[in-house]
């Protein structure tokens, strides 16, 4: 049951809350700037790892993280 | 591929002006999330405070009316009598809610007032820039408490909602907190709770959130949120205080 | 004016006035000289559907005021001087929304506690205002039991007209006396003016915002000059005066109110000795009517007597009005002192006896 997030670079603001709170630890850090100059974060799984279980956009502040589900 | 999760619709489409790691911008969404799965968007008025979620009428899309800092209770009774078929709630910080606004707080409670008091402990006054908060804990530095705050001095941390909880206007008093996403999802069911026990005209509801606040606290969003879990559970529990089944508030 | 007279006490006039005004809510807290007021709404609201609540402090019935106002209420507070200056951050809040409301302050002795008898020492709390930032309130000063009833019912009117709150201010005579008075018949709550910014819950329209946060300078300043221009308005259209044997008068006496009501028994008691003596009455004290009062002036009168229960503040607006031309006394009587008009008599005569020789 595979699964993806799409993370809205515009609204993150580099708090990296995601990243601690991924069970699958597939979101990363990364040092690109977004408009607002936050570093944003970047999710990065291509074989499936992810399992749609929306952790990440539930303790995502910004509500920038859309999840969808096979 | 299906989507799972999505802004609600009750959050305008507008980017929050929150500090990175704020817990108001977690706590909007789910106050929002709650109204809209009550189908209350129209029929929703929310009373924002003065403090940093003043501006949380840029982002509720619902009727919002502004009150004075700590004045919210009241101006929410005042809408509610005119209006007893809304869902009337306030928005306030813990300086908003447990000091300028105690007695506002308190009668409004203690007249079963079918209003909803959403409360964020942030332990400090963050919108002013992290002074001590009617909440803040033993030793905690602040802007107003370089030392630490130190009970001799400054009193201690006030457990409102316990306070809140032994009124017998109150219907349902709770505390959640927001340190990580299970804590959130039963933070939403805890605001629904709350919302419930208004429109079934059980009586007065207050929720307590505790919230992260790194910049006021200076820490990173993550230590924050480690920080509420480690040190500020220890001094405000997690709970439901009171919470009245059906039934009236006399019983 | 349909009913018949009924004896009734100022601060129960009140209250019908404003129930026969279309008001349904009162929020308020005891202070005397005027707890029948509430009173006599825990009684009468109910019956006509309406909702009375005590507060716990004069700061949460005004905001309980501001929130039912918000709401789209006719909605009334009632109070006396100390709990009118704790109500001011709610009406200067109320100014910057621009809700309307009516709130009447039955004066007493001041500053601090005072005791509880009548005075007019709150005359520039009302008129400048006791809160903050720039704002008016139009203020009304009945000096009859029947006045405060008309007074009372139009401030409903002008409120939800200028988006503005309305002041009723008296004291504890026009709160504690007894007067015939005559009722307007049962404003139909249906014909009340119909609001298009008030928080209902938005069905069927956007999301509406009420506050009187403005972060940005420009669009605050442009905000104070739209209130402004509301005030320039309510300036040139609601003065309202009365003038009591003006025409042939060598000295004119301005006062408001119980003072006022007073001067008019000395006037006549003055005139009976010869000596020519006209009253200029103030009924609306915000906007203070400065053109009629400087007609007079122009007219030729050139003496002019503050008479007021306080230690001299209407005169600044009478001094405004008439300039450096006129002889410009004062009488003024603080502390809840309350002059009999034969004693006012006197001092009239006095004092135009005084200027006739120098």
């Amino acid at each position: 049951m595979a699964g993806k997030i799409v993370i809205n670079e515009g609204l993150c603001k580099g708090c990296i809350l995601c990243v601690e709170f991924c069970p699958r630890g597939l979101i990363k850090p990364t040092k690109e700037l977004n408009a607002k100059g936050y570093y944003v974060v970047v999710f990065e799984s291509d074989d499936g790892e992810c399992t749609a279980c929306t952790l990440c956009a539930v303790i995502c502040p910004e509500v920038a993280i859309e999840v969808y589900r096979e | 591929m299906k989507k799972v999760f999505s802004r609600t619709k009750a959050l305008k489409p507008v980017p929050f002006h929150y500090c990175p790691g704020c817990g108001h911008s977690i706590l909007h969404r789910l106050v929002a999330e709650v109204i809209e799965e009550m189908d209350l968007i129209d029929r929703a008025i929310g009373v924002p405070p003065a403090g940093c979620a003043v501006l949380a009428y840029n982002y509720f899309d619902v009727d919002m009316g502004e009150a004075p800092h700590g004045r919210g209770a009241a101006v929410a009774t005042g809408i509610k009598r005119v209006l007893p078929d809304r869902l009337v709630f306030t928005y306030q910080g813990d300086g908003d809610i447990a000091a300028i606004g105690t007695a506002e707080t308190i009668h409004a409670a203690n007249r079963g007032e079918k209003i909803t008091a959403i409360f964020v402990n942030n332990a400090v006054y963050g919108m002013t820039g992290g002074q001590m908060a009617p909440t803040s804990i033993l030793g905690q530095v602040t802007t107003t408490t370089p030392r630490g705050r130190d009970s001799s001095r400054e009193g201690f941390p006030i457990n409102f909602t316990e306070v809140l909880a032994r009124i017998k206007g109150t219907a349902y008093a709770a505390r959640t907190s927001l340190h990580d996403p299970a804590h959130v999802l039963k933070t939403k069911r805890i605001l629904r709770k709350a919302f419930e026990a208004q429109m079934g005209g059980l009586g007065f509801s207050v929720v307590e959130v505790l919230s992260p606040c790194p910049t006021n606290w200076k820490m990173s969003p993550p230590r924050a949120f480690e920080w509420v879990k480690e040190e500020m559970v220890k001094h405000y529990p997690l709970g439901v205080f009171k919470e009245i089944e059906g039934g009236s508030l006399a019983d | 004016m349909s009913e018949e007279l009924e004896l009734m006490r100022g601060t129960y006039a009140i209250g019908e006035a404003a129930i026969r005004a279309g008001c349904r809510y009162y929020f308020g807290y005891p202070i005397t000289p005027q707890n029948e007021l509430p009173e006599y709404m825990s009684r009468r609201l109910p019956e006509v559907g309406g909702t009375f609540l005590q507060s716990e402090s004069e700061l949460a019935a005004i905001n309980m005021v501001l929130g039912a106002s918000m709401a789209g209420a006719r909605v009334m507070t009632s109070s006396s001087s100390p709990g009118i200056s704790l109500m001011q951050e709610g009406l200067s809040f109320m100014a910057g929304q621009e809700l309307s409301a009516v709130v009447v302050n039955m004066m007493r002795g001041g500053p601090g506690l005072g005791n509880i008898a009548p005075s007019q020492s709150d005359y520039f709390q009302a008129t400048r205002g006791g809160g903050h930032g720039d704002y008016r309130q139009i203020v009304l000063a009945p000096s009859s039991v029947q006045e405060a009833v008309d007074l009372t019912y139009r401030a409903f009117d002008l409120a939800d007209k200028y988006r503005m709150v309305v002041l009723i201010l008296g004291d504890g005579m026009v709160a504690q006396m007894m007067e015939p008075v005559r009722f307007p018949p049962m404003r139909p709550l249906e014909d009340l003016p119909s609001k298009n910014w008030t928080l209902t819950g938005a069905k069927g329209r956007p999301s509406r915002i009420l506050r009187s946060l403005i972060l940005d300078v420009n669009d605050m300043e442009e905000h104070n000059w739209k209130l402004v221009r509301k005030y320039q308005q309510v300036e040139r259209e609601c003065p309202l005066w009365e003038e009591f044997m003006l025409e042939d008068a060598e000295m004119v006496v301005v006062a408001f109110g119980t003072a006022a009501r007073i001067a008019k028994g000395a006037v006549k008691r003055a005139r009976k000795e010869g000596v020519k003596v006209g009253l200029f009455r103030p009924i609306t004290l915000w906007p203070f009517p400065f053109q009629a009062l400087r007609g007079l002036y122009q007219r030729g009168v050139d003496t002019f007597v503050v008479f007021e229960l306080n230690a001299g503040q209407m005169i600044e607006d009478v001094k405004i009005a008439l300039g450096n031309g006129p002889q410009l006394l004062s009488y003024a009587r603080p502390g809840g002192v309350v002059p009999n008009p034969q004693e006012l008599a006197r001092v009239f005569s006095r004092l135009v006896l005084s200027r006739r020789t120098s």
